[in-house]
């Protein structure tokens, strides 16, 4: 055999090329389009320690899938076996080859067609050891691939109820991959059964082949492995397997503390392209487990978008409740890229939009309010606190409901009764003047407008001198926490209630009650508040069990994100909640945050009331 | 009783006594009402739009026209309706059972709780009440608020619990556009000094003398009708509530602090009509009763000697309430002769 070149190793060779040629285009053109703010992030931390944690980082994940593994062993496993098993085969394979030709710049193919081009000298450094581990990675990459077919014959095998719908292309590179290692095997044992060169598995099956003409399929086979990996590495930057690579970079551009902005940029590619599919999200989100959606789910949402078919429907179908986020192993945010993506498609200018309707110091909100002149009789006389308040000192704790609280007046009322059962300094900010928070316009995807509206509110929240923010909504809580970058602290009521409590500013009577507590998806998943609502209703009363809890409760359905379900639709995945909900029987279902309350008001005859109305029902 | 009843009326209000007063001249009829007496809804009110005829009278007059062979049976709580071999068996919580070849089912509505729709702080603030409420203090003869004032300001809210996808009432009630019409006018010879302004989606007056009467009480009792939902409420220190809405026709927000605040609340099925909607399987998605054809056999089921009428099926005025029970008396008849 004239050495170490055959040219059935072209194949290989030219796929390998383009591959590379193809990443290194990507990249660049993903880290060119980043906006100003995440470069500059990227150039001040790309010589630090971070970096370092970036690597192990990759290391963990991309290799060990360390979080697939957490979620589900199986699917981990076999996630592992691909990812760790093939890079291992890389590197021992390179090895062996180094080895054998006493040089570390042999000929690149040679690692990966070593059996062909072996001449059957012993003289390197253990070769019975190289062939035993080359068999075993083989083996156990074989076992993996094994559980992928059984995963695509049936999902349930693998804890899944469903599995991604892929593409035709999709289609091609995964059944390249799926022939790569069988191919290799193969082409390894054929030419074990002809020179006798194989370890404990290749020579195994080779001698189980001798049957075979031998001779003549040898060449074909080793033809074959070098072709799949071909299509392979040529389908691969169009396919899911993008996510390989994208997913490292992303681990590097998060670690540098790299975000998502309001415009789609060279990190939302990016991304995109680290979606693996592995439709682990589309059994958590509850517009397929309740309402029957199956072409939602940020997998499809992201496929779609990386091939540019996306749907208004598909991005707009989403309430962001974030199980899937909560759920994805690589941690794709997709619905903060939901956000973006909703922004371009409405192509709305906000320059068009004004807020200097809305008052600019804490103490204008009373005096703000436009007198209605349907009657003299009605003419506004200004409200109590606010006006009393102008120009005296500031108070301690600003109380801001919210517009969705304002809707439920007896959350506001119980608020005021605690407020002042703990005699605390307070003031409303919002009494009279309706203030939005600005998130439900961004999470249309209105970011213009919502900057403008949260700069003014804001300054409102500023100018009142007060040391602390307390509001009713999660919806607001998760805004002012992550959107609006404020001095002042900021606490959810269930945060502020638990502190009066623990400090003995309130009182409460115990009773028999027992309550079901349902975890907003904003308050739970957004800002992981858990502990304090239960806290609260342990203080009081009973907490019953329930299935899906804290990180994996069900969102109420009624989310303000979703602007295309029907009633009916949000219906159906409020059933769902509901029925965690009441599994346990609890007199009481408690909620913290108005929407939710509202959902689950109209869906059962169960009574529903949120947390502040359970506190201040109780207080002594 | 000696001999076979031809019919039981499940209902002694508007529907069920006209029902009686036709059938019960050729047949021999049952009415079970669950109340100490018959006569509905219209005992909980006063007058009646648009000619503002007393309740009471009405009410009596239907008494004294029940013939002979009509029995009212009154504190009837039904539990269950079932048929057996061709004929309509009836158990009473107390146990005791009539059968009989028809049976009409005139169950009637309970107005919608306004504790559902909590945005407008029913149940919460002293001085927001319902309809239902404001006409016992019309009947009284006197408005005060909570406080024990003579309100200076009232506001009304149409459609509440009506034509609301959440709340999951979808239909319109029929009868609170002009319900709010007539108290307004009420209120102000009460409340000669009030100011007066009602909140509307639009309004429905397509009946004879509604469109009169409403404008009479914009011409004469000077009852601002503003076209706009109000999205909520909220409360003064002295318990005044403070409104806020839009005003469609002039695209702009609108405040206002009121006295009294009234609630225009809808109409739903009762538990009964529920229960036997959902148990005979007649139900329509909100609990009403389905007829067999809303055209042509509008007082009829799909079971046989099965009858409806009345606000049961769907929100109607008392006078439409009176032409149903007829109706359906003439069906039952018909349906008798045909089958005994
Ligand atoms: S978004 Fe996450 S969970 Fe969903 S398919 Fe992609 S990687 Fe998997
Ligand atoms: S955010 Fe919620 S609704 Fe949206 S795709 Fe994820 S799980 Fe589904
Ligand atoms: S009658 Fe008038 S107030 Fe009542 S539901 Fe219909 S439109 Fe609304």
């Amino acid at each position: 055999m004239p050495s170490n070149y055959h040219p059935f190793i072209w194949p290989f060779c030219i796929g390998a090329l383009l591959l590379f040629g193809l990443l290194i285009v990507k990249f660049c053109r993903w880290l060119l389009h980043l906006d100003k703010i995440q470069r500059k992030q990227c150039l001040k931390n790309i010589i630090s320690f971070k970096t370092v944690a970036a690597i192990w980082e990759c290391l963990r994940e991309c290799l060990f899938h360390r979080n697939i593994f957490r979620k589900n062993w199986v699917l981990g496993y076999m996630h592992l076996s691909f990812a760790l098993g093939w890079f291992m085969l890389i590197v021992v394979g390179k090895a062996e080859a180094s080895c054998y030709s006493h040089t570390f710049w042999e000929a690149p193919w040679l690692a990966i067609f070593f059996r062909f081009f072996e001449n059957g000298s012993q003289d390197y450094f253990m070769p019975e050891l190289f062939t035993f581990a080359m068999d075993f990675i083989l083996a156990w990459i074989l076992s993996g691939i094994l559980l992928a077919w059984c995963k695509r014959l049936y999902s349930r095998l693998l804890g899944m109820r469903k599995t991604t719908r892929h593409t035709w292309y999709d289609r091609i590179g995964m059944t390249a991959l799926w022939c790569i290692f069988p191919f290799r095997l193969l082409a390894e044992s054929a030419t074990a059964a002809i020179r006798q060169n194989g370890g404990w598995l290749t020579q195994t099956v080779g001698d189980w082949m001798s049957f075979l003409p031998v001779q003549s399929l040898e060449l074909p086979l080793w033809w074959a492995y070098s072709s799949v990996l071909c299509i392979f590495f040529v389908c691969l930057p169009f396919t899911r397997y993008m996510h390989i690579f994208a997913e490292m970079l992303l681990i590097f551009l998060r670690k540098w503390g790299v975000v998502e902005g309001n415009r789609k940029s060279g990190y939302t590619e990016c991304e995109a392209n680290a979606c693996s599919r592995c439709g682990i999200c589309i059994d958590v989100c509850p517009l397929n487990t309740a309402a029957g959606f199956q072409n939602v789910q940020s997998v499809y949402f992201i496929r779609d978008l990386r091939q540019g078919r996306l749907t208004e429907e598909v991005t707009n179908n989403c309430l962001m409740c974030n199980r899937c986020v909560e759920a994805c192993p690589v941690g794709v945010q997709s619905t903060l890229m939901r956000q973006i993506i909703r922004g371009e498609q409405k192509h709305n200018d906000s320059s068009k939009t004004f807020y200097d309707y809305l008052p600019e110091r804490a103490g204008d909100c009373a005096s703000a309010v436009t007198p209605d002149n349907v009657s003299d009789n009605n003419v506004m006389n200004g409200a109590s606190a606010t006006s009393d308040r102008n120009g005296i000192s500031s108070p301690k704790v600003l109380y801001f409901a919210g517009c969705m609280t304002h809707l439920h007046p007896n959350i506001i009322q119980s608020m005021r009764r605690i407020f002042e059962a703990a005699q605390v300094d307070w003031h409303f900010l919002d009494e009279e003047k309706n203030l939005c928070c600005g998130r439900p316009l961004r999470q249309q995807g209105y970011h213009g407008q919502a900057d403008q509206m949260q700069a003014r509110i804001k300054q409102l929240i500023q100018s009142s001198g007060a040391e602390l923010l307390v509001t009713s909504c999660p919806i607001c809580y998760h805004s002012f926490k992550q959107e609006y970058n404020l001095e002042i602290k900021v606490m959810h009521h269930t945060e502020y209630l638990r502190q009066l409590l623990n400090e003995g500013r309130i009182r409460m009577k115990a009773d028999q009650s027992r309550f079901a507590y349902h975890d907003p998806c904003e308050l739970g998943r957004g800002e992981k508040i858990y502990e304090a609502p239960r806290e609260l209703l342990q203080a009081i009363g009973t907490l019953c069990k329930v299935d899906q809890e804290k990180q994996d409760s069900i969102c109420c359905g009624h989310s303000l994100a979703n602007t295309v379900l029907s009633a009916a639709q949000k219906n159906q995945v409020r059933d769902e909640a509901l029925q965690t909900l009441c599994a346990d029987h609890p007199d009481y279902i408690v909620t913290a945050c108005p929407l939710c309350k509202s959902a689950f008001k109209e869906g059962n005859r169960q009574q529903v009331a949120d947390i502040a109305e359970i506190v201040s029902d109780h207080i002594i | 009783m000696g001999q076979e009843i031809h019919t039981i009326i499940i209902g002694g209000g508007p529907a069920g006594l006209a029902a009686a007063i036709r059938l019960g001249r050729h047949h021999r009829v049952l009415i079970l009402e669950k109340e100490a007496e018959c006569g509905g809804k219209l005992n909980q009110w006063d007058k009646l739009f648009p000619d503002f005829e007393d309740a009471k009278t009405v009410r009596q007059t239907l008494l004294q026209r029940l013939p002979e062979n009509v029995t009212v049976q009154t504190s009837a709580n039904v539990t269950e309706v079932a048929q057996e071999s061709g004929k309509w068996k009836v158990t009473l919580q107390n146990g005791e059972t009539h059968i009989a070849p028809t049976l009409l089912l005139a169950t009637g509505f309970e107005p919608f709780n306004a504790i559902r729709k909590e945005e407008y702080g029913y149940g919460i603030y002293p001085n927001v009440i319902t309809s239902v409420e404001l006409e016992s203090m019309i009947a009284k003869g006197e408005i005060l608020t909570r406080e024990g004032k003579k309100p200076q300001s009232v506001a009304y809210i149409q459609c509440v619990g009506s034509r609301d996808e959440k709340v999951g009432n979808h239909f319109c009630s029929v009868n609170c556009c002009i319900c709010a019409v007539k108290q307004s006018i009420e209120v102000k010879q009460l409340l000669p000094q009030a100011n007066q302004f009602c909140f509307y989606m639009d309004l429905r007056m397509s009946g004879r003398n509604y469109e009169e009467r409403y404008r009479e009480s914009q011409e004469k009792y000077h009852v601002n009708f503003i076209r706009g939902r109000v999205s909520e409420t909220s409360v003064t220190a002295n318990n005044q509530i403070l409104v806020k809405a839009e005003d469609t026709l002039l695209s702009r927000p609108i405040k206002m602090k009121v006295d009294l605040l009234v609630l225009m609340v809808g109409m739903e099925p009762s538990p009964s009509t529920r229960q036997f909607a959902e148990k005979l399987g007649i139900s329509d998605p909100y609990g009403y009763f389905v007829s067999q054809n809303s055209e042509t056999a509008d007082n009829a089921t799909v079971h046989k000697g099965l009858f409806v009428a009345g606000s049961a099926k769907r929100p109607m005025p008392v006078p439409q309430a009176l032409k149903e029970g007829e109706a359906a008396a003439c069906e039952i008849a018909g349906y008798l002769s045909d089958n005994l």
